[in-house]
């Protein structure tokens, strides 16, 4: 039996807008198992933002339980919940996010900063393997602004492995790439799977959700569709890539 | 967080902007500089002045005499002859605290040498005035008390006045000069000794025997001034003490008479310069703390300004796991840094400013610790005190409006 990664009953999150309540999810149950890609789709206002904050721990639910990796969110201090974010999760986001005049080594080995148990040289041993990992070997001293977007995203995806999360959290992670980069960001999502990586990929492109395995559709705030699939090969993509492009013209 | 990761976190973010954070500093470094520079000229200079005064004999004690009585009139002061020989004997004789005791008479007139001739002074003294006031001989010797016994026309000399007699250069030792009336034989030169801080040319002098003066010159029997040295810098006060009570007694002054003469210690003198350059030290510092406090003002703007402009990076480093306390610390450190860096380049400079100010006026140069110390101390205090705004700002965004900020 493998073991549940994230597991979501009940959940309920609630603004307050002005004297308005906004039901942002309502009552949504889901769960996901160690080593499944799932992409959560919806259109804006489908609540998919909020459910990735609250799977990011950096929000918490109005009603309902949250677990991640066995560890309940609930009633959990800043403090606690800060903990969470820097053992459990690999953020990556739409604008990367890397530090600005920081070489790639730099900005890979910023979350151990954060972990009091990693001494220096096995922060630059970990970031090293990372940034291996993504292939970026040799890019490890070059400043952020010194690469291209796809590098970006590599060295940001390497920034969200160093610290060995339970699950990668994907914000629109292809989102500010072309087409062709997105593939190939997308090959090194399919291969971080294979490895065996919980993924958890937040889109609004339906061709990038056809990449993963499962896809949970919200709508309203509730859960429309949750279909698993045989996911495309990102490979076979970018080989047909140049034909697309040949229909296209 | 680990302290010296957060140290490293904080300097990597500030060498990112290197200008901004130079310029940053620029106000601390100025406003230290100048704080220090103040201080230390300040005490550079009361320096000087004490040391000033100790050329003429720190431990140096006035009686001069003071306005007398007679049948409830007062005489003034200028033809007072209320000091005399006697109060001399006296004050050798009982004091316990004074070293030694000059009396002091003096005449004015011309000095002639050949065809030269110099406005000048006849001071009598006895010979114990010239260590009394610190002077030293170069050439010659001092007369002694048979010169004083016999009221020799002998007299020692000034380099003002060699230097307006014998303009040729040539050697004044046994020649013979004339004031007034009176023939004198030079028989020793004193050692420069330049002008005191009120600006008198103290090498304008001549000295003989004060037998001389009173019986040759003035033909008096009392006496101008009384001077005398304490056994130290230290008992001057009580010498000046004991001194008023021995010359009450033997002026027969009595319950709440007034002193017919007045002593004065060169202690006196030294406090009220002191309060009055200490006083000016104190105003400058003031003004350049007012400096400083812009200087911490301009570091709180540029922390505020660059919270704003770093949202989305505090927003990152709070996803991936940094505590509120993580980025307060970080920008709180910046901003120490900042003042601290500043702080040390404007010790330095504040040392080389005050330095040179010294040299250039012939003052000793003192670097003061407390200075240097407190204003490292404020540095760190500046530091906290502006950095905490912007920091505790910092550390209160909510990680989701600030990671998506743009």
């Amino acid at each position: 039996m493998e073991k549940e990664i994230i597991k979501i009953a009940k959940l309920s999150r609630t603004f307050l807008v002005g004297n308005e309540e906004v039901h942002a999810l309502k009552e949504i149950s889901l769960n996901v198992k160690q080593g499944e890609f799932v992409s959560i789709m919806g259109a804006s206002g489908s609540g998919k933002s909020t459910l990735l904050n609250i799977l990011g721990c950096l929000d918490t639910a109005t009603s309902g339980e949250y677990e991640i990796d066995g560890i309940s969110v609930k009633k959990r201090t800043k403090n606690e919940l800060s903990e969470i974010r820097n053992r459990k999760i690999g953020f990556i986001f739409q604008s990367y996010n890397l530090l600005p005049r920081t070489n790639a080594l730099e900005n890979v080995e910023l979350p151990l900063l954060y972990n009091n148990s990693f001494s220096a040289k096995e922060r630059l041993e970990r970031a090293k393997e990372a940034l291996i990992a993504v292939k970026l070997e040799d890019r490890m001293f070059h400043l952020s602004n010194q690469l291209s977007g796809g590098q970006q995203q590599r060295v940001a995806i390497a920034r969200a492995l160093v610290n060995d999360p339970v699950m990668l959290l994907a914000d629109e992670a292809t989102g500010n790439l072309d087409t062709r980069t997105s593939y190939e960001i997308m090959i090194l999502f399919q291969e971080l799977h294979q490895k065996g990586k919980t993924i958890v990929f937040v889109t609004h492109e339906k061709e990038i959700s056809e990449f993963t395995g499962r896809t949970v559709v919200l709508r309203d705030g509730i859960i429309l569709r949750d279909e698993k699939l045989i996911s495309k090969s990102a490979i076979d993509a970018l080989a047909d890539y140049p034909n697309l492009m040949k229909v296209v013209s | 967080m680990k302290l010296v990761n957060l140290i490293k976190v904080a300097f990597s973010a500030l060498l990112r902007n290197k200008g901004r954070a130079f310029l940053t500093m620029l106000g601390i470094v100025i406003g230290i500089a100048s704080v220090i520079a103040m201080v230390s000229i300040g005490q550079s200079s009361s320096q000087s002045v004490s040391e000033q005064l100790s050329t003429m004999g720190s431990n140096m004690i006035l009686i001069m005499p003071g306005k007398q009585m007679r049948g409830g009139v007062s005489m003034g002061v200028s033809n007072s002859k209320s000091l005399t020989m006697d109060d001399v004997t006296e004050l050798k004789a009982k004091s316990h605290y004074i070293e030694s005791v000059s009396p002091s008479v003096s005449s004015g007139g011309q000095l002639v040498y050949g065809t030269n001739n110099h406005p000048g002074n006849v001071q009598g003294v006895s010979p114990v005035y010239l260590t009394i006031r610190k002077y030293e001989l170069k050439q010659g010797v001092m007369f002694n008390d048979d010169d004083v016994r016999v009221a020799s026309k002998v007299c020692i000399v000034g380099k003002t006045v060699t230097d307006k007699l014998f303009p040729d250069g040539e050697n004044p030792l046994g020649k013979m000069i004339r004031f007034g009336n009176v023939p004198f034989r030079i028989i020793g030169v004193l050692e420069p000794k330049g002008r005191n801080q009120m600006g008198q040319d103290q090498d304008d002098i001549v000295l003989a025997p004060y037998t001389t003066v009173q019986k040759r010159i003035l033909a008096i029997t009392h006496i101008n001034m009384i001077f005398a040295s304490a056994k130290s810098e230290e008992v001057s006060e009580s010498a000046a003490t004991e001194a008023t009570q021995i010359i009450r007694e033997n002026h027969e002054l009595t319950g709440t008479t007034e002193n017919d003469f007045e002593v004065r210690t060169q202690e006196e003198l030294l406090s009220m310069m002191n309060s009055v350059t200490s006083m000016l030290t104190i105003l400058l510092a003031a003004i350049a703390s007012i400096s400083l406090f812009v200087g911490g003002i301009g570091i709180m703007n540029i922390m505020y300004v660059t919270v704003t402009e770093r949202t989305k990076e505090i927003g990152l480093r709070m996803a991936i796991g940094a505590k509120n306390r993580d980025i307060l610390l970080q920008f709180l450190f910046e901003s120490i840094i900042l003042s601290l860096l500043g702080g040390v380049i404007g010790i330095v400079l504040g040392l080389l400013l005050s330095y040179s100010a010294s040299t250039m006026l012939g003052w000793p140069f003192i670097m003061s610790e407390f200075a240097v110390i407190g204003s490292f101390l404020v540095c760190a205090a500046t530091g906290v005190f502006f950095g905490w705004y912007p920091a505790k700002r910092a550390a209160q965004l909510d990680p989701i409006t600030a990671i998506r900020y743009e």
